[in-house]
């Protein structure tokens, strides 16, 4: 069983339709029995890294989803559930990440050029970077839905990338920790696929 | 390379879409549940649910579409129509909804903005505004275009950006209906205004018609229409295709 965090960020209706959509059951919880007991963790998130991460730790799940991860439970964050999987954010400041893989997140501002609008929102396609089984049956160039301002950078587990003015990251994995800066379960055939691979995948 | 988003909007009326046409294959064609999964198969990048009804019993069966929709549909979901409140936020997001977008509930109490996007994030509050030209300057229109509130549009639209809004949606008055093309030159203004991304409605009568918008407005993000993909007079894939052509780029 796939448990989804619920740590009161973000949208998880569309999150759990979709994880039935490829025939996988999940449950949205935020007990810590029910997620403790889950083969995997999908991590989800939106609005500010501050919040989301002052949210995960008042509701004591930000130890108990790095503990989880580190014993090797799969575990997949989307949009800022992934920058969460990171050491640092410093949006808006300075804050530490469940670092669980590699990498700062910073404002994309940073790298791409003047012209191009912050957020990125719509639809970009995929460069892979590393072989990944979370792509299996996905061809290079698919297009997945972003909706980011921030994004993790000197990472060494970039798995696939995005080009927005500059190489960004689109997703990042090592061992049994993946994370998605796009939304899959918004990013049509693609994303579910993604999903699928998770839940079938991964061990 | 990001890509331009072709935005179908729907409108419904106590559950039921309005103005729905028949399509190959397509067993209730004013189900919006249905023909959002039809949209979604043909190509549609994201997906606008308009909701006009004004009765209690039509809202209750509007979140029901809703929800059934967020079940089977994987691309983005915008909903507007009266949304006046961080309550109307909550009703329509936790039936699955993406975004929300508001219109006269932020001329009614500009303060929505600012506190949808604080709550929310920016990412879900999308300002719509309806506009036309009165005695040679932008005024955005209220009640779905039937009250001239005398506001002058850009700085209207510069200000809810600045409040949090994330995303535009621009709908011509002058060019609604006419089917004679988008409104470039007022697009053209909004996006020289403010860098969140633009959607440019209104206008929409054949392919061609999109194309223009891109090539003569690269800022533009998106197009979005309603009677020109119901009634099939452009078909999504095919403009699609007709973009790429041209050297815009477009999801296939």
């Amino acid at each position: 069983m796939i448990a989804i965090v619920d740590y009161g960020v973000g949208n998880l209706f569309s999150l759990k339709s979709s994880f039935a959509a490829v025939g996988s059951f999940a449950v949205v919880s935020s007990d810590p029995k029910v997620l403790k007991n889950a083969d995997k963790l999908v991590l989800p998130g939106v609005g500010a890294f501050r919040d989301a991460a002052d949210k995960l730790k008042r509701t004591g799940l930000f130890g108990l989803v790095k503990e989880e991860a580190e014993k090797g439970k799969p575990l997949l964050g989307i949009c800022l559930g992934m920058q969460m999987l990171f050491e640092k954010s410093f949006e808006d400041g300075e804050y530490e990440g469940l670092s669980l893989l590699s990498g700062k997140v910073r404002s994309i501002g940073e790298v791409i050029p003047k012209e191009l609008k912050i957020p990125q929102i719509g639809w970009n396609g995929l460069r892979f970077v590393k072989e990944s089984p979370l792509f299996y049956g996905i061809p290079e160039g698919s297009y997945v839905y972003f909706v980011h301002s921030y994004s993790a950078m000197n990472s060494t587990d970039v798995i696939a990338e995005t080009e927005y003015g500059a190489f960004l990251t689109a997703a990042a994995g090592r061992a049994n920790v993946y994370g998605c800066q796009f939304h899959p379960e918004k990013s049509g055939e693609t994303g579910l696929k993604i999903l699928k691979n998770f839940a079938e995948e991964i061990r | 390379m990001i890509t331009k988003r072709i935005i179908p909007c729907l409108d419904v009326k106590n559950g039921r879409v309005v103005k729905g046409i028949n399509f190959k294959g397509l067993r209730d064609v004013a189900d919006p549940a249905a023909l959002a999964e039809y949209y979604s198969g043909a190509g549609a990048d994201e997906l606008v649910f308009y909701d006009i009804t004004a009765s209690a019993e039509g809202r209750a069966l509007f979140t029901e579409v809703l929800t059934r929709t967020a079940e089977r549909v994987f691309i983005p979901l915008t909903v507007g129509g009266g949304i006046n409140s961080t309550d109307d936020f909550d009703r329509v997001l936790k039936c699955g909804a993406d975004k929300v977008s508001v219109n006269s509930g932020a001329i009614k109490d500009p303060s929505l903005i600012k506190t949808a996007a604080l709550r929310y994030g920016s990412q879900c509050v999308v300002l719509s505004v309806d506009i036309k030209r009165v005695d040679h300057t932008f005024r955005v229109f209220a009640k779905g275009g039937r009250v001239d509130t005398g506001i002058e549009a850009i700085g209207w639209i510069r200000e809810g950006v600045k409040n949090g809004a994330g995303e535009i949606v621009v709908n011509s008055m002058d060019t609604d209906g006419v089917k004679q093309g988008f409104d470039t030159e007022l697009l053209q203004q909004v996006c020289d205004a403010v860098r969140v991304p633009v959607i440019a409605s209104g206008g929409a009568g054949k392919a061609e018609d999109f194309i223009d918008l891109f090539k003569k407005v690269p800022d533009v993000d998106a197009g979005l229409a309603a009677s020109v993909f119901h009634f099939g007079e452009v078909k999504i894939g095919d403009l699609k295709k007709r973009m790429q052509m041209e050297g815009i780029p477009a999801r296939i």
